[in-house]
């Protein structure tokens, strides 16, 4: 156990010497590697089933299946109705991306600026729709919007979006204003410029990486969504997510492979999003707000 | 105002400005006017259907009297009211294994090595893909003739092949599999907010490896190992479509969610739905309730660390 601190990093960079963690497998990194290695085995399996399978001719009880074909794209293609359901995939974000920032963005700077009295149950209220989980209030939340007629169609998918994104944005967006100098905005103040010049001239152009870092994270969450799009959606109102899981759970008349095309097609459109989100944000960042150290 | 102004008009202008003045010191002044449209939304869309979810709950259904009677109807019924206990099954042992097999791993990644990006990155994967996703592949993966029962059979571990679709394991491993990079991800966070130098303190003082763990990381960590099983656990205790999908949804698992959908999109009673989804925010809070309890026996400070 005692070359666990030679070769723990934590430790390994006191010495200026030496930059690679020595490779010795201690017991405790035997357990990591084959914690490690049991997990992409199950990532790569899950991901790669569905992948062999869209392109799969019929796949029963071998290997792999008999010969390979394309036609499942196309199938699902049409099938699935898939340009509309990429197109309201890409409205419903659209809108969810730029609405909760033009509410989210004014009201972080509030929130990073200002102290008064009843910030603190602000900020709860901020907090809850992201602590509890969508299926909890999503159903009354659709209960409420079909009951003025808002569910079932685009803007009810739009509205429920919303719910989770605005507290997102703001929890995301006030840390980044609290570190931009205020002085700027009291100099700007004292030239005699406005609330609404500050905000354009001075305040927008500092704040382009967190609303782009923000909007990225409410495009991968809105994509992504399940729960509140499922409640909330009508037939021509479903977003790929829904889509795939409405083909899922339909009867079996609908071959397995062009449901998997579809799922292929959905994770392709994830992966892209993914990779353009990892070059302004951090990956921890996907998963909640975090302050990490610059360099890692 | 002019100055020649009787002094009994100018009294009542003085207090007017200087009101203005005094809210500005307590921070009231124009620019909140900006929270407004925030606010709107909140309220709007998440305090009101709440509030309207929690008067559903509490209004009868034709036939049966008393406020209470959706929640009454519940906990009467077996099918339903199991339901509390199959979710907690699920949930409960998924994210203790998501959140304490995560502390290991992060503990040994979390200073800084080539590849951590790439590690993360692959990590985020499943959290990207969703778990509708997720239990499509995890069905043609763990199914009886999927690639995983075919390896085991061949490398003669298994004589027939293991039921894990359709049942409780499906469920559990997709919870795995969309959950343990989530936890991972926050204790993560966490191992890297704790000022390396305490251990290297403890060490010079003689402490092994166990027991700067034991008496230095973990006490550190408590808090953070706290607030991951909450927000772990939330994710874990909403298992919605998985549990459709993996599971059995009439059977086994009929978790508290698919209770709450089936009851509101297949018999359109919104009042016994609405009910339910009461239930399952407040057994939810409870559980919350209890782990930052628990939480509270452990160290309460500073981890002199750059993050937390």
């Amino acid at each position: 156990m005692s070359s666990i601190s030679v070769s723990d990093p934590g430790v390994e960079s006191v010495k200026p010497g030496r930059r690679t963690p020595r490779i010795v497998a201690t017991p405790t990194q035997w357990v990591v590697w084959g914690g490690v290695i049991a997990f992409m085995i199950f990532l790569m399996g899950t991901v790669g089933s569905v992948l062999v399978n869209s392109f799969g001719r019929t796949w029963f009880n071998s290997w792999w299946p008999q010969g390979f074909t394309t036609q499942w794209y196309g199938d699902a293609w049409t099938q699935f109705n898939l340009s509309q359901v990429f197109l309201v995939t890409l409205e419903v974000t659209g809108a969810v991306l730029l609405i909760s920032l033009l509410i989210g963005v004014p009201a972080s700077y509030v929130l990073a600026r200002k102290n008064f009295p009843g910030k603190g149950l602000l900020n709860l209220l901020f907090l809850l729709p992201i602590m509890v989980p969508p299926i909890t209030y999503g159903i009354p939340l659709a209960t409420a919007l079909y009951r003025f007629g808002l569910a079932g169609n685009m803007s009810g998918v739009i509205l429920a979006n919303l719910v989770p994104s605005v507290p997102f944005v703001i929890m995301t967006m006030t840390p980044f204003m609290e570190q931009l100098d205020p002085s700027l905005e009291n100099a700007a103040r004292m030239c005699g410029a406005g609330t609404g010049v500050i905000f354009r001239r001075i305040l927008m152009p500092l704040l382009v990486p967190g609303m782009l870092a923000a909007g990225i994270l409410v495009l991968v969450r809105t994509v992504g969504m399940f729960e509140l799009t499922f409640l909330t959606s009508g037939n021509s109102s479903q977003t790929i997510v829904v889509a795939l899981f409405n083909s899922m759970n339909a009867a079996g008349i609908r071959a397995q492979q062009s449901v998997d095309a579809m799922a292929v097609m959905y994770m392709l459109m994830m992966l892209v999003i993914l990779l353009v989100a990892l070059k302004f944000v951090n990956p921890t960042q996907l998963v909640a707000r975090v302050k990490e150290s610059p360099q890692d | 105002m002019s100055a020649g102004a009787l002094p009994a008009t100018a009294v009542p202008a003085e207090p007017r400005g200087a009101w203005r003045h005094r809210m500005a010191d307590r921070g009231i002044d124009r620019t909140l006017w900006l929270l407004l449209p925030a606010v709107i939304f909140v309220v709007a869309l998440f305090v009101y259907p709440f509030l309207y979810g929690l008067s559903l709950s509490l209004t009868p259904n034709a036939g049966d009297t008393g406020i209470f009677s959706n929640y009454a109807k519940f906990f009467a019924d077996s099918y339903y009211s199991s339901t509390i206990w199959l979710t907690l099954r699920l949930a409960i042992p998924a994210t203790l294994f998501n959140t304490l097999a995560s502390v290991p791993f992060a503990y040994w990644m979390r200073g800084r090595f080539p590849g951590k990006r790439a590690v993360t990155t692959m990590l985020v994967v499943p959290i990207t893909l969703g778990t509708v996703l997720t239990a499509e592949g995890l069905l043609n993966f763990l199914g009886n003739a999927g690639w995983l029962n075919r390896f085991l059979m061949l490398i003669h571990v298994i004589d027939a092949p293991l039921k894990l679709t359709y049942n409780y394991w499906g469920v559990f491993l997709s919870l795995i599999l969309s959950g343990f990079p989530f936890a991972f991800l926050l204790i993560l966070s966490y191992t890297s907010g704790i000022d390396p130098t305490l251990e290297r303190a403890a060490s010079t003082l003689g402490a092994s490896p166990w027991q700067r763990f034991m008496r230095i990381t973990l006490p550190l960590l408590a808090p953070g190992l706290a607030t991951t099983f909450s927000l772990a656990f939330v994710m874990a205790f909403s298992v919605f479509p998985s549990a459709m999908m993996l599971g059995n949804p009439h059977g086994e698992e009929h978790v508290i969610a698919i209770a709450a959908y089936e009851q509101a999109y297949t018999y359109y009673n919104y009042n016994y739905a609405s009910a339910i989804a009461m239930v399952m925010g407040a057994v939810e809070l409870l559980v919350i309730a209890a782990v930052q309890a628990l939480r509270r026996t452990f160290y309460i400070g500073t981890t002199g660390g750059k993050g937390a």
